[in-house]
């Protein structure tokens, strides 16, 4: 076992450990040493291919294709230098103080969120994409909406120098996203915090981390860690633990010094999402220009958001429903095609939540309750109208049997995407949201409180989604970073105590 | 792993990828290799119960039609083997629906993943994205674009 010190450890690199790092980096000039531990590799700038197979490998834990206990929902979450700042679109919002009201965390108020987050929207060149990159993607859905009377808004974007790849969700080809890899964590390391990739983090114990770097695979993207390959005990004043919902929490679980924590792995929560697809009459851009742009928010008064977005073959044939004959004419229709994401708003219940298996792995158990299910069927015909209205000549809608329907079946839409039809198993769900695990909260029903403090244990803090109390409903990186720049004015000022 | 998983299986694998995208059936030998390795390579960075459900879900749905075609899945007409995959998808039983799930995602990602399927349904993503697309003038042409009626009222 090879032994290394510091002062404070942070697990993961993505947006809270790309923050807390860059936050707290002015420290090591006082010589405060401060060390990152990312799971996954930095890859090179010619590395980002834009290829399905091979980013996806790349960037996501298990491909992508990492699966809820009863194998019903995909969740998709990154694996790199960035985490999950990697592979999003860089949607940015800041919470609703609506949702900050309802998570009742003593000591957080919405004031400060968007303090906060103003400050990093300013750091990550947060803006409008000009009307010139917008594509007939995002073009229809406005109309859509436009025509059924409702207010399509338009996403802001943290990006420079957009080029419309289309590429986001598979690492942008142009380093034009301004996740955690590309501001915050080279300013943490030009101020000389230590980034060591490749380390997967197996537990922690009093003020020590055990981890082990892996060697790079044979053809595997990404660089060698600087670190020599083995298992490493890494003696630290303070550990942050940044690795998400699913990895915290899984961290934290199988390690002896913390999995008695109450409440530890529940409060789970993801914005379970369906990807749906419609079919013009003629070819549209789709896979071209930021896929993201425009969103309907209905997540007040009917539980769900609807997203332009656009994805990869694969994706795309895995989300429509059925095989054979029909699926292939849809697919062949490719250029064609509009698509919408609906996310639901689902609320933390008791029995979602995250454990751990006998060897230490991440099992997430997650059942669609009537509330999500009635979200996503509601979600569903009006993104079916809102393809109607924009010209489409077909939906395909998972929730109606069969799912393709056509203009002529319009008028039924109500009679034809119905809740009996959401089969799970059947359809393909998933969710890139992924929070709580470790919820703030007064003590006794939070792990931490609302600096990331967990209750009992003073050498750890917490700085991720998995704090979050229940759904953000918005995308969540933004509120991610406010949350994380909270946790690392509390270690500033309690390192100085 | 150095195994194949799919070898125990693989005229199962076949026919059911043929009848999940009947274009698979044209593919060439050489093709229907690398849209294999690529389910073989998704398959070992799963775990061995997994990939141990993966060949027992196949042999199911190789024996399942004996019961009532009288004939095992790979002998079975293209009618046939969608009739049975249809019964696994909207069964009764979560266990037949997402095996069924799983086999027919790793077939998707064997096939939509190729570059030349990719090329064929028109997808055309690039790195360079609009400049890939569009020459200069239309760039300005597009700058110059009003908002159609809707987007303004939005």
């Amino acid at each position: 076992m090879l032994t290394r010190e510091y002062d404070i450890v942070i697990i993961g690199s993505g947006a809270g450990g790309g923050t807390v790092a860059q936050e707290l980096a002015p420290m090591v000039a006082q010589g405060v040493r401060i060390l990152v531990l990312e799971q996954g590799a930095r890859l090179e700038e010619h590395e980002y291919t834009g290829r399905e197979l091979d980013m996806s490998a790349a960037l996501y834990e298990d491909g992508g294709g990492f699966l809820t206990a009863d194998g019903t929902m995909t969740l998709a979450f990154g694996r790199a230098y960035g985490g999950s700042t990697v592979v999003y679109t860089g949607t940015t919002l800041i919470a609703p103080d609506r949702v900050i009201r309802e998570w009742c965390v003593p000591g957080l108020d919405h004031a400060d969120i968007e303090r906060r987050s103003r400050k990093f929207m300013a750091q990550n060149d947060v803006h409008f994409l000009p009307r010139v990159l917008l594509n007939d993607n995002n073009k229809l859905f406005v109309t859509g909406c436009a025509r059924l009377g409702a207010r399509a808004e338009q996403f802001p974007l943290n990006l420079r120098g957009c080029k419309g790849s289309s590429l986001c969700n598979l690492g942008c080809p142009n380093a034009a996203k301004m996740g955690t890899h590309r501001v915050q964590l080279p300013n943490a390391e030009r101020q000389g915090v230590e980034v060591v990739t490749r380390a997967e983090a197996l537990r922690v114990e009093e003020r020590l981390v055990v981890a082990r770097v892996h060697a790079a695979r044979p053809g595997e993207k990404g660089g060698d860690s600087t670190w020599p390959p083995g298992d490493y005990h890494i003696s630290a004043r303070m550990v942050i633990a940044c690795g998400g919902s699913i990895g915290t929490s899984a961290l934290l679980l199988r390690s002896d010094a913390t999995k008695s924590i109450r409440r530890l792995g529940e409060r789970f929560t993801c914005h379970p999402a369906h990807i749906l697809v419609a079919e013009h009459e003629r070819e549209i851009t789709n896979d071209v220009g930021h896929p993201k742009s425009y969103y309907l928010d209905r997540a007040e008064h009917e539980g769900y958001v609807l997203e332009t977005c656009m994805y990869f073959p694969f994706i795309t044939a895995k989300n429509l429903t059925g095989f054979g004959a029909d699926h292939s004419t849809l697919m062949r229709a490719f250029p064609r095609l509009q698509m919408i994401l609906v996310l639901a708003c689902d609320k933390a219940v008791p029995g979602n939540r995250i454990t751990v298996d006998a060897t230490g792995k991440a099992v997430v158990h997650y059942r669609f309750t009537p509330a999500v299910i009635r979200s996503l069927v509601s979600a569903t015909r009006m993104s079916a109208r809102i393809f109607f209205a924009a010209g489409a000549r077909c939906v395909h809608a998972p929730s109606a049997d069969p799912p393709l329907i056509e203009r002529e079946r319009a008028y039924r839409l109500d009679d034809l995407i119905v809740e009996e039809h959401f089969l799970p198993g059947r359809i393909s769900i998933s969710a890139a949201h992924l929070m709580g695990g470790c919820a703030m909260g007064p003590e006794g029903s939070g792990v931490t409180d609302s600096r990331g403090r967990v209750y009992g244990v003073p050498w750890l803090r917490v700085a991720d989604s998995s704090l979050f109390p229940d759904s953000v409903e918005v995308n969540p990186y933004q509120t991610v970073m406010a949350l994380a720049d909270r946790v690392a004015e509390g270690i500033r000022d309690d390192w100085t105590k | 792993m150095s195994e194949s998983v799919l070898a125990p299986v693989q005229a199962t694998f076949r026919a059911v990828a043929e009848t999940v995208v009947p274009e698979a059936a044209s593919l060439r030998p050489e093709a229907w290799r690398e849209l294999e390795a690529v389910v073989e390579s998704a398959l070992a960075s799963r775990p061995e119960t997994m990939r141990r459900q993966f060949v027992l879900f196949l042999r199911l749905i190789e024996y399942l039609p004996l019961v009532r075609h009288f004939r095992r899945f790979s002998h079975l007409s293209a009618d046939r083997r969608t009739t049975v995959l249809h019964g696994l998808e909207s069964s009764r039983h979560l266990l037949m629906r997402r095996g069924f799930w799983g086999v027919r995602t790793l077939v998707f990602m064997g096939y939509y993943t190729r570059d030349d399927v990719q090329g064929a349904l028109g997808y055309r993503a690039h790195p360079n994205g609009w400049s890939a697309r569009r020459t200069t003038g239309e760039m300005r042409a597009a700058a110059a674009e009003p908002f159609g009626e809707e987007l303004r009222d939005a």
